[in-house]
């Protein structure tokens, strides 16, 4: 008890990435933008660039 | 378990929540969150029987001596089959989980079940809506329903109504996850199931956003408003959505799995960071995958296609191979621990294969990997896609992933919901216990058969494989007739599997005794203080696992092999002089 009390009052203790991990809204961010960026706008640049047929 | 601070910080936040203490696991059971479990499950169910009943009937018309749809109801109900299974049993059952894991497992209350019924009901809604468009007969657009094809409005409205009300679902998970922690409902860090849970959830904010974005111009466009519809820009977005959702179902069934073994033969994660580690590779390169279905199209670079599903798939790909070594690798620790230690294999042999719950995960796991997940790797590789693209090897692969994956873990998880949050005994013990067989090898055999029909040449979506009133006729072989012969019969097996698990769900949820926890019908969790793993952090660090190890070598080996001999029969089909 008394170590997880330290644990959760002392932020500084828990190493980075943990506390990544117990982040909820930061991994939301990260799960949305990075499929956004890389599959939805770059595929959709690329076929929005593609020249229309005269 | 249940502590001073708890019932403090419920009386000053929100609603004065009601709960029953789970006499199984020790946790508290929000009742509101069960209501709304087993609403959505019932749902699920339901739809699973439709559904189900509609890729029979699909597979019936595709044995070539049975053949029994005419061509146009073939079309109708393939897409009726799509979507009731791949949508809407699927993604029912996913609320289900998410509350689950939200509110039960943090022992927590749930946050606005007032939303979760408008959100159930907006998805009943949705989901009745496309239904009686499918079967109105002008929505023939099947799953993907690209344009040009057009479906009916209320197709796509039916669709957005239920994408609506699962975004709603999935807010009240976060925001279950917000009141847990501010009302210090559990300590530390979240348990892995709900951080398996976690990661369904993140995926589905993409994949409902993406369907959003695709789907509200398509339903404006079949009513007039928008002139067209560009077929390459949709289907990228579209498949945002199409793909993106499939990993949904994998991180929910992954974390199913955890779950499943934690309840009953008590096993932990062998290592926390580890798991937690595997689902962040998720959250951040498994939805880019989306590209597989674009490979054959032009218009788009090779590098997007290569850079979305090799460089960074491979990645998400990993977390998989993870989760495939610490899955099995937790329960061959907790079997030790039990007491199974003789050999290489006594924990395996000695498994509770008799309940439904465990056999129907282990199933599960082992079909998953070897068949949905070497076929998948395959088939995203851009050189070998060639090889099957749009052929039944397609159909075959996922049938592997969501059907013998998914589809057969949401069902063993049923084996526990029923007893843990409708309280009921399940009904029918007996055929219980070979339901998870029968559908097992009922999803592999119509997933390896259409897979080898695809290998053949078989195209999917195709009603009539003779070809007869093709302008250009062309015979398939034999072999191929005969794999679409026993695709039949193994649906039919799937089929009875599909039934039994109807039956007797409903049985148990109508009619099924009070569950008594001094004396369950079936013996788990196995050992008394396991079933609380499944709440805690917490990890096992054993590093003897010689059962697991032989496996996954084997798995290796598999996957080797067959990886090489799909570009072996490209270099054959397609040789470079
Ligand atoms: C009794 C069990 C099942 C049988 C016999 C069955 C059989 C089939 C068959 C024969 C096809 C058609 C392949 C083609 O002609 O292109 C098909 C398509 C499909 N199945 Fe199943 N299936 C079953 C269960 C499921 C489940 C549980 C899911 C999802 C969780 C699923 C998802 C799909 C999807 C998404 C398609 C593609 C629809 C399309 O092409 O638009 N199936 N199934
Ligand atoms: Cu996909």
């Amino acid at each position: 008890m008394s170590k997880n009390e330290a644990s959760s009052d002392a932020p500084e203790n828990i190493p980075f990435m943990q506390r990544v991990l117990d982040s909820p809204f930061l991994l939301l961010f990260l799960g949305v933008t990075i499929p956004t960026v890389f599959y939805t706008l770059w595929g959709v640049m690329e076929i929005a660039s593609i020249p229309i047929a005269k | 378990m249940t502590t001073v601070d708890v019932a403090a910080g419920q009386a000053v936040a929100g609603r004065q929540a009601q709960f029953r203490s789970c006499p199984f696991t020790g946790l508290r059971v929000d009742l509101a969150a069960q209501k709304l479990i087993i609403a959505n499950a019932v749902a699920a169910v339901i739809f699973l029987a439709v559904g189900g009943l509609f890729g029979l009937l699909v597979a019936l018309t595709r044995w070539p001596a049975v053949h029994l749809l005419p061509a146009e109801l073939f079309y109708l109900v393939l897409t009726g089959h799509g979507a009731n299974v791949l949508l809407f049993w699927i993604i029912f059952f996913e609320i289900a989980v998410l509350y689950f894991a939200s509110a039960v497992l943090l022992n927590s209350r749930l946050a606005t079940p007032k939303l979760g019924w408008l959100a159930f009901i907006l998805m009943v809604v949705g989901a009745v809506m496309a239904n009686v468009a499918v079967l109105q007969g002008d929505s023939t657009v099947m799953f993907t329903s690209y344009p040009p094809m057009k479906a009916a409005p209320h197709f796509y409205l039916g669709l957005i109504l239920f994408a609506v009300g699962a975004l709603v679902g999935v807010g009240i998970f976060f925001a279950t996850l917000v009141i847990a922690k501010e009302e210090r409902t559990y300590e530390g860090s979240i348990p892995l199931v709900t951080f398996g849970a976690l990661t369904a959830a993140i995926i589905a904010v993409y994949t409902i956003a993406s369907g959003a974005i695709i789907l509200i111009p398509t339903f404006l466009w079949s009513v007039g408003l928008i002139g067209t519809i560009d077929p390459l820009m949709y289907k990228v977005v579209w498949w945002g959505m199409g793909h993106a959702s499939q990993q949904i179902n994998v991180s929910a069934h992954v974390a199913l799995w955890y779950a499943i073994a934690a309840l009953t033969v008590g096993a932990q994660p062998l290592s926390e960071k580890v798991s937690r580690t595997a689902f962040f590779l998720y959250i951040l390169f498994l939805q880019l995958a989306s590209a597989h279905h674009l490979l054959v199209e032009p218009g788009i670079s090779s590098e997007w296609k290569i850079f979305n599903t090799s460089y960074a798939m491979y990645l998400a790909v990993l977390g998989s191979m993870i989760h495939g070594l610490t899955v099995p690798g937790s329960i061959e620790a907790a079997q030790r621990r039990n007491g199974f230690t003789k050999g290489a294999f006594e924990w395996l042999r000695k498994a509770p294969w008799g309940n439904p719950a465990f056999a129907g995960m282990f199933l599960s796991l082992v079909m998953f990997g070897f068949i949905g997940g070497i076929s998948g790797v395959v088939l995203g590789t851009e050189q070998i896609n060639l090889l099957m693209h749009n052929t039944l090897y397609v159909p075959g692969h996922f049938h592997g992933t969501v059907v013998a994956g998914t589809t057969l873990a949401f069902m063993a998880a049923t084996y526990l919901v029923l007893p843990l949050i409708f309280q009921r005994e399940v009904a029918f013990p007996r055929l219980a216990k070979i339901q998870p067989y029968l559908f097992g090898i009922g999803a592999a055999g119509i997933s390896l058969f259409m897979m080898g029909a695809g290998t053949l040449g078989i195209p999917r979506r195709h009603w009539d494989m003779t070809l007869a009133d093709a302008s250009m006729p062309y015979e398939f072989s034999a072999a191929a007739f005969l794999m679409m012969g026993l695709n039949g019969v193994f649906a039919v097996l799937a089929a009875l599997g599909g039934i039994i698990y109807i039956v007797v769900v409903v049985a148990s949820a109508l009619g099924g005794k009070k569950v008594d926890a001094s004396r369950p019908a079936w013996q788990f969790p196995v050992t008394s203080a396991a079933g609380a793993n499944v709440a805690k952090y917490g990890s096992h660090g054993t590093v003897k696992l010689p059962g697991t190890i032989i496996l996954v070598g084997v798995f290796f080996v598999a996957f080797m092999l067959y990886y090489y001999v799909n570009w072996k029969y490209l270099s054959a089909v397609w040789p470079l002089r």
